[in-house]
């Protein structure tokens, strides 16, 4: 049975109503526990809240986060670091007249709270001098004694050190048994957030987010030094998983191809500069999404929020934008949400309390909606008819302010079940490109310049060989617009990126992309090397 | 802001978590750290903030099994439950043939790099900051966005061989983007130190930012190609900055950098900048102040990578030192390129025909054999004709290496501090010169404004 789009988008969407399902139970390793409630943390929050309250706060909000990581590298047949770590505190964000503010401490206790809320009021007053127009909050409904937790299978902290030693110790004996595979770098990082939100909405939520994160580079060198290539396991993403996505990788399995790829590159042809058909494949074409339709639809910066670092957008002014700009062909549709499972920004309520969500971004090849918090989405909803948040508030950790950070954005897959060897099939001249290399693109989102790790050049319907020193350049509108030809719902793939920078100071944001391969018609080429 | 640990307070939590180790030998990092900060766009306060943390890295060792917890929960059961983790964890790491024994007892240089002024910073002082921006850009019909961060820390490292270190520090940065109401017009100036005292007014940001933003207006687009620029010392910090993780030995003696030697080694000895530059980390230089040790208590002192041009240092780890039979040398903190005289405006007096880049945005590398990064100039980019700012140009990408653009060197003005980081925040201490520089390759051009 062919799968269609709108089959597609219902099914994406209703996979956050199996979050706690997950995938199957790897047998023989440890389950992931539920988290318990911890009574004592929800009276703090409580006191929080009104402690703000009676010193003349109109909202409030506290995030409570336990956050546990544990990092392991390697190097060739060493172990370089073993790292554990286990950090608390608390920030409390405060609505005063008119303006916002927040202060953070590990000190939580009755008498903690109380004075950290306290002073967050005072800060909000100093902040609002000089404020005219004050925030103003969209409705949301309250959530009392909610939980959510990633869908994992098996909990990465219970999974014996040694174990993921050995894994990774065992993948760089694989690499190197690749002749000239000079040198291999591998490691594994895991994070369990258990968060605690509470606001004067009447909102009490309790999540507990996973993420996991493999990866490894082998380098190969040309035996006069003349040379280097490195090979990166790019297509292998962080994600909102467990342990399972680690076993799945099969980095043992994968490094001898890794390898073999790095010295590869040694002898590939240098690409000649020129115009193209590119064939992105998912491991590469989630970076693109990320930075030329994730970002620009950000609402903040749409409206110059972020002009000072993270820059604007062209997708500017939204009364114009909205229902009008062409972003690309008809087959075109892009997805917001925080619903997907495994994916990076995939939660039950954002940190302000809103519910995940799942939105059209951009439909039928036009823009039709931004990414908002509460905050924002009052600002456009005379344009978008949509009044309440799409749940895109975000801290990186309990010491930072929570701000509008991009939720999972995704290219739906066209209705015909086409998969990436078809899209070759059909190429006469063209490159493909696997996995995330160089990524820069504009401050207004216009102008990019993007690499790979894997690049295989077509001819004539068919991959004749390996190139080197490939990016591509363009501009986001004209871009997308050359898009002639996508995948199916089977070639659909979530691919992400763990530390995605935005703010003052800036804020890491981890987030997933899903897509099918997709192919770009008369692209230009640069060789990056001359 | 909150107290930081002082150095006595510091001692004790050191002596306190190794003496509850029982592994072959231990090392602790505390580090006590405030932060504030204030955000502001379209001309009012938008988002601030406050925070306080006392965070601790124990790493216990048996043999040359490590392994290291880090924390901040600083009750007895706390440190209990960290110290044995740490031992725990090093209990599973393999042996490592490439271990080196803790360093005993050292000698620090003082830095001085902590001011009370930046540290009693407060809440309605930056506001009183911000306004002094946006007040004149509301004035002049302008629309001002930026920053203000200020952080305080104290540092703290200690071993089981009786190595103690401890320094405090403070550092504040302001930056400022102005742009014109239409969004024609973008202009950016930031300013960062770590003494309040000593950072450029708000006002005169203003000044900066807003000028740029007028001017920019209208820009035209220019050829992509090869341009003689000046580079304002903020473009230059950006670019230099890079040079940090490319300074290692052992990359270049393991054939996978730019400073490796066709045939194996290094280029240590070699000509590989233009002979009037010379790069230098020195914690104590007035422009620096960084911090007198690493993370595991080797003293910084000052260390110079480029002499005159020469390679003359690139950072040894103990171990790849002992191995090729030389000194360890840290990796750089702060970055100097070494200056000449002349500012900004006497250095456009000195062009024909270029381009003046104020800062450079999104950079990252495309190929590490040649140093060669991307990236495209941002908020103030002008046509220079006959020692004169004529008019705007469209932002331009580049792709180029900050060493072939150090070897293509036309002229140099004096060195100051500037913001580095992209992000405009407090980040690496980095000193740099405006330079006017031929043949700077520029391969495409962009709308953004």
């Amino acid at each position: 049975m062919t799968v269609t789009r709108r089959d597609f988008v219902k099914q994406t969407s209703l996979a956050s109503a199996v979050i706690a399902g997950g995938s199957p139970r790897v047998s023989g390793l440890p389950a992931p526990v539920q988290r318990r409630s911890d009574p004592a943390i929800k009276e703090l929050c409580v006191i929080a809240l009104d402690a703000a309250r009676s010193a003349g706060a109109a909202y409030a909000d506290i995030r409570v986060v336990r956050r546990r990581s544990q990092r392991i590298a390697t190097r060739d047949d060493r172990v370089t670091a073993i790292s554990d770590g286990e950090t608390f505190g608390f920030g409390v964000r405060v609505l005063a007249k008119g303006a916002w503010g927040f202060v953070a401490s590990k000190e939580l206790s009755r008498r903690g709270v109380t004075e950290i809320a306290r002073r967050a009021v005072d800060q909000a007053g100093a902040n609002g001098a000089g404020v005219t127009d004050g925030v103003v909050l969209a409705p949301v409904d309250a959530y009392p004694d909610s939980k959510w937790q990633s869908p994992i299978s098996v909990d990465p902290f219970a999974v014996p050190v040694e174990d993921k030693v050995d894994l990774l110790l065992t993948a760089n004996t694989e690499a190197l048994r690749v002749r000239g595979a000079r040198f291999v770098s591998s490691s594994m990082f895991f994070l369990r957030e258990e968060k605690t939100f509470a606001s004067t909405e009447g909102t009490i939520t309790e999540q507990t987010i996973y993420r996991s994160a493999p990866s490894m580079q082998v380098t190969a060198v040309a035996p006069d030094f003349s040379n280097f290539q490195t090979r990166a396991s790019t297509e292998v993403s962080p994600m909102g998983l467990g342990y399972e996505h680690v076993l799945d990788a099969d980095f043992p399995g994968r490094a001898p191809l890794w390898a073999e790829d790095a010295v590869a590159m040694l002898s590939a042809t240098s690409v000649e500069a020129g115009e193209y058909d590119l064939i992105l494949d998912p491991s590469h074409l989630f970076l693109t999404i990320h930075e030329s339709i994730g970002h620009p639809t950000e609402l903040d910066r749409a409206l110059g929020y972020e002009a000072n670092y993270a820059g604007t957008s062209f997708l500017s002014p939204p009364s114009e934008m909205i229902g009008n700009l062409r972003y690309g062909p008809e087959f075109m549709n892009v997805q917001g949400d925080r619903t997907q499972q495994g994916a990076l920004a995939t939660v039950g309520w954002d940190d302000e309390g809103v519910p995940a969500d799942s939105w059209p971004i951009i439909k039928d090849g036009v823009f039709v909606d931004y990414q908002t918090t509460r905050e924002q989405a009052g600002w456009i909803s005379e344009y978008t008819g949509v009044t309440r948040s799409h749940g895109c508030s975000y801290a990186q950790s309990w010491d930072r302010v929570q701000f509008q950070r991009m939720p999972n954005v995704s290219l739906l897959p066209g209705d015909e079940n086409r998969s990436i060897d078809d899209l070759i099939a059909a190429t006469e001249r063209g490159i493909v490109i696997k996995g995330r290399g160089s990524y820069s693109i504009d401050q207004q989102r216009y102008n990019f310049q993007f690499g790979g790790q894997v690049f295989e050049e077509v001819r004539g319907g068919k991959v004749v060989g390996r190139l080197r020193d490939v990016a591509y350049q363009g501009q986001t509108i004209p871009f997308w617009n050359s898009m002639d030809m996508i995948g199916g719902p089977g070639s659909y793939q979530l691919a992400g990126t763990a530390s995605d920078g935005k703010g003052q100071p800036s804020q890491s944001n981890a987030v997933s992309h899903g897509c099918p391969p997709a192919r770009f018609r008369n692209v230009t080429v640069i060789n990056t090397a001359r | 802001m909150p107290e930081l640990l002082t150095e006595a307070e510091a001692r004790d939590l050191c002596r306190k978590i190794l003496a509850t180790s029982s592994a072959d030998a231990a090392e602790v990092r505390i580090e006590s750290r405030s932060e504030a900060n204030t955000r502001f766009a379209r001309n009012q306060f938008s988002t601030g903030g406050e925070s306080a943390d006392v965070r601790i890295t124990v790493s216990a060792i048996f043999g040359s099994r490590r392994g290291s917890v880090v924390f901040n929960d600083l009750s007895e059961a706390g440190i209990e439950a960290a110290v044995r983790r740490s031992e725990e964890l090093a209990r599973f790491a393999p042996e490592d043939r490439e271990w080196m024994p803790m360093l005993g007892p050292q000698t620090y240089v003082p830095v001085g790099g902590f001011f009370e002024r930046t540290d009693e910073l407060s809440a309605a002082e930056r506001a009183a900051a911000v306004e002094a921006i946006t007040g004149p850009a509301r004035q002049a019909g302008l629309v001002a966005t930026g920053f203000l961060q200020q952080v305080a820390a104290a540092t703290a490292v200690a071993n089981t061989r009786d190595l103690f270190a401890y320094d405090r520090s403070t550092l504040v940065s302001l930056t400022t983007t102005v742009r014109t109401a239409d969004g024609r017009g973008s202009g950016w100036a930031g300013t960062t130190h770590n003494d309040w005292g000593r950072i450029t007014s708000p006002a005169e940001l203003a000044e900066q930012a807003m000028e740029k933003a007028s001017q920019s207006v209208g820009a035209a687009a220019v050829e992509p190609g090869a341009y003689t620029v000046l580079l304002e010392p903020t473009a230059v910090g950006n670019l230099v900055q890079l040079l940090s993780t490319a300074l290692d030995a052992r990359s270049a003696d393991e054939g996978r950098s730019f400073f490796s030697k066709q045939g194996g080694g290094n280029r240590i000895g070699e000509q590989v900048v233009d002979e009037r530059l010379s790069l230098v980390s020195d914690p104590q230089d007035p422009d620096l102040l960084t911090s007198p040790f690493t993370s595991d208590g080797q003293p910084l002192t000052r260390t110079e990578w480029i002499r005159n041009g020469v390679l003359t240092n690139l950072s040894y780890s103990r171990f790849w030192g002992s191995k090729q039979g030389v000194p360890a040398v840290p990796p750089a903190g702060g970055l100097k390129l070494r200056g000449g005289e002349g500012s900004v405006d006497e250095l456009v007096q000195t062009v024909r025909q270029g381009l003046l880049l104020t800062r450079f945005w999104y950079i990252r590398p495309v190929d590490r054999r040649t140093l060669v990064y991307t990236g495209l100039t941002r908020d103030g980019t002008f046509l220079i004709e006959d020692g004169r700012v004529t008019r705007a140009v469209k932002n331009l990408r580049f792709n180029e290496s900050p060493m072939n653009m150090l070897n293509k060197l036309q002229a140099i003005g004096g060195a100051r501090r500037v913001v580095a980081s992209e992000s405009g925040g407090v980040g690496r201490a980095v000193s740099a010169p405006p330079l006017v520089v031929r043949s700077f390759n520029f391969t495409a051009w962009s709308d953004a404004v």
